[in-house]
């Protein structure tokens, strides 16, 4: 894996006061992104807003596509161009993006896409929070594949996990997903961007071998195939249908295993050097609260409450949601009494939970259907309920 | 010497440009992408093209697997979005020309909002839509070109709904250059397409094909033969006809010919000239352009 140093020209370097919407915008630029095709929609326009601005003076492309269909589109167009990409959506453009998710996943198409949640179903609650694209964000293509979600919980996190997910995405040749919502996105903190020469990147593993003999999905030793990109000779074909080393169609059960297999083992066989969370007070704990997003800032709150009411609990947040840290919730559920699992949707992640502590202890959803966020004292007292 | 030897040195004259380890394709006998794709090649050949510079875009249908036999830059994409595909290519690599080869149910119908706002765009893009009137890959099902009348699988009865007129709708949509030929039009296809390899904006190419398996089969029209019979009896060459007056009937008269070929700044160039009057040096001109294409 190359590694290497932002290019000052995106690096905003210095302290600011921003929401999390320019954060991905910002965290973008620093990452290298030099194309961005979006489609305007509640409450992600901002950070399209934002790269549009600040493009013109980094060198680069933003172009406002047709809809959200032609905005994916372009993003996977552009990768083979060259560039580093992303857009930013919410849950009807979200849903607009699947079929061509699909396609990143079977082209593996490095690109990122942040969805800045927003209540459903349909147009739901577009000013809005929630977070139930949870699953689709996972599931939400056909077909069998893996991709990788973030979710970040401040301003702060959305500039840091764009620059964790550019450089994911440039591991593992997969779309990485930002799942972020209407309150980060619209909550303004402090944000500090560090300089340029702190700022590591992972590059784009390009081929250099002997051009005849390159194969577009060849695995290279780590399990990943080297990239080429157009007008450098290798006069390479790609395609949406199930396919060969060398990128042309096979219409079989055969080939069908091992291009598919490859596509999910990819992820699943590097899960645990992907997955990052965040354990606080763990050892000890009756009752942990898992959360994500804007939601573990709420459960802090209500974390705090039971402590005070002399409860021992724990805290998990996930960074990372997909791959989902399953190895983690084995571990650590026969050691506690409960998980208490609050988020911005009738039990999406709460499912992961149950079915990796296997009935080894209890698992409390606190659903909520989007809107505003759980009062915390719904939060304390599933935790009270919990630990009786 | 032996007859066998001579015959082995033979080799296909599209070779450098075909997948030859991707041949016999699937097309069916009678059918006429084969066609448009051999006037494409001799295009690229004629022209002394650098074959390292022309990336194919192909959706999905029949002509969607074009894209799978040229020894190009090559990419088969989802239904409809071959063009915004394309246009994602093209803006990452502009120094590519970027050829979508698809057919009319991924580019007039799917695709069709994005057909018409890349030509809204100018963008540098060459469009070949091959137009069968149906949908063939499916099984004959009825397009948004299939003429009124005609029967199609999914019209069992006859088509009742209007058909888009494809020049018309590129021209008001904003493209820069558009022609409508059949797979007759050999020579003047492969024309029509060395002038949009040499020219930059969003160029447009038409070109009606037999369907000989199924619009031809359902509509008891007979084989391939016949279907070039009636293009050559009912073409009518009309260079910069009006193109609201290129409506295709059932069996009627094809008017055929370039009808639009003027010159607009591209996407690229407007974005150049435009952030470079109001930015002044705090803009550095995006993409390397290619100077034999102006």
């Amino acid at each position: 894996m190359k590694k290497s140093k932002a290019d000052p020209k995106g690096v905003l370097t210095g302290a600011h006061f921003l929401d999390g919407d320019y954060s991905l915008a910002e965290g973008a630029l620093a990452a290298g992104c030099r194309f961005f095709g979006g489609y305007p929609i509640t409450p992600s326009t901002e950070t399209a807003e934002r790269f549009s601005e600040r493009i013109p003076r980094v060198g680069g492309v933003f172009i406002q596509m047709e809809d959200e269909l032609a905005s994916i589109a372009s993003l996977i167009g552009a990768v083979w161009g060259g560039k580093k990409v992303m857009t930013v959506t919410s849950g009807p453009g979200f849903s607009l993006m699947m079929e061509n998710l699909g396609l990143a996943c079977m082209m593996e198409t490095p690109l990122v896409i942040a969805n800045v949640q927003r209540g459903g179903p349909s147009t739901g609650l577009p000013t809005l929070t929630a977070q139930q694209d949870m699953m689709q964000a996972k599931y939400g293509s056909h077909g069998d594949y893996e991709i990788i979600a973030l979710s970040p919980d401040s301003p702060q996190e959305c500039f840091n996990l764009t620059i964790d997910a550019f450089n994911l995405s440039e591991i593992y040749r997969v779309p990485v997903l930002i799942m972020t919502d209407e309150c980060v996105g619209h909550m303004h903190e402090k944000v500090v961007i560090p300089p340029a020469d702190e700022i590591e990147l992972v590059e784009r593993k390009w081929y250099t071998g002997p051009k005849d003999e390159y194969l577009p999905y060849k695995n290279d030793t780590d399990g990943i195939p080297f990239f080429v990109k157009v007008g450098d000779g290798y006069r390479f074909h790609t395609t949406g249908l199930t396919h060969d080393e060398k990128g042309y169609p096979v219409i079989n059960a055969e080939c069908q295993q091992v291009c598919v297999q490859h596509l999910v083992d990819k992820i699943r066989k590097n899960a645990e050097k992907i997955i990052r969370i965040e354990e606080d007070e763990i050892d000890g704990a009756e009752v942990i609260v898992l959360s994500y997003g804007i939601t573990s800032r709420v459960a802090y709150r209500a974390v705090q409450q039971a402590k005070k009411a002399g409860i021992k609990v724990g805290r998990i947040r996930l960074v990372t949601v997909w791959p989902f840290p399953e190895k983690r919730i084995k571990e650590l559920a026969p050691k506690v009494k409960a998980i208490v699992v609050p988020e911005l949707n009738t039990g999406q992640i709460v499912l992961e939970v149950e079915r990796h502590a296997a009935e080894k202890c209890k698992v409390v959803c606190v659903p909520h259907c989007g809107g505003w966020v759980h009062d915390p004292n719904d939060i304390f007292n599933a935790i009270k309920e919990a630990v009786k | 010497m032996t007859n066998e030897d001579q015959t082995t040195e033979l080799k296909n004259p599209m070779e450098g440009i075909l997948r030859m380890d991707r041949i016999p394709h699937i097309w069916c006998p009678g059918c006429g992408i084969g066609t448009v794709v051999t006037s494409f090649a001799e295009a690229l050949k004629k022209n002394n093209e650098d074959l390292d510079k022309v990336a194919v875009v192909s959706g999905i249908g029949c002509t969607g697997r074009v894209a799978g036999y040229v020894k190009l830059d090559s990419f088969h994409t989802t239904h409809g979005r071959a063009i915004p595909f394309a246009t994602g290519l093209k803006l990452a690599n502009p120094e590519m020309k970027v050829v979508v080869f698809s057919g009319d149910g991924d580019i007039a119908g799917i695709g069709g909002n994005h057909l018409i706002h890349a030509a809204r765009r100018n963008m540098d893009l060459i469009v070949i839509c091959v137009n069968n009137f149906n949908y063939a890959m499916t099984g004959g099902q009825v397009a948004a070109t299939t003429p009124e009348l005609a029967n199609a699988s999914t019209a069992p009865y006859g088509n009742y709904e209007y058909p888009f007129s494809l020049p018309y709708l590129v021209d008001a949509a904003g493209g820069t250059y558009v022609a409508r030929w059949t797979a007759l039009h050999l020579r003047r296809v492969t024309k029509s397409i060395q002038e949009a390899l040499n020219r930059r904006g969003f160029s447009f190419i038409e070109v009606i094909t037999p369907c000989v398996t199924l619009y031809a089969r359902r509509n008891r029209l007979g084989d391939g033969l016949n279907l070039l019979k009636y293009y050559y009896d009912n073409s009518e060459i009309q260079h910069g006809a009006d193109t609201r007056t290129l409506d295709v009937s059932y069996q009627g008269k094809l008017i055929v010919g370039k009808f639009v070929d003027k010159e607009k700044p591209t996407f690229l160039d407007a974005m150049n000239k435009h952030f470079s009057n109001v930015l002044g040096d705090d803009y550095q001109l995006y993409g390397r352009i290619n100077n034999d294409r102006d």
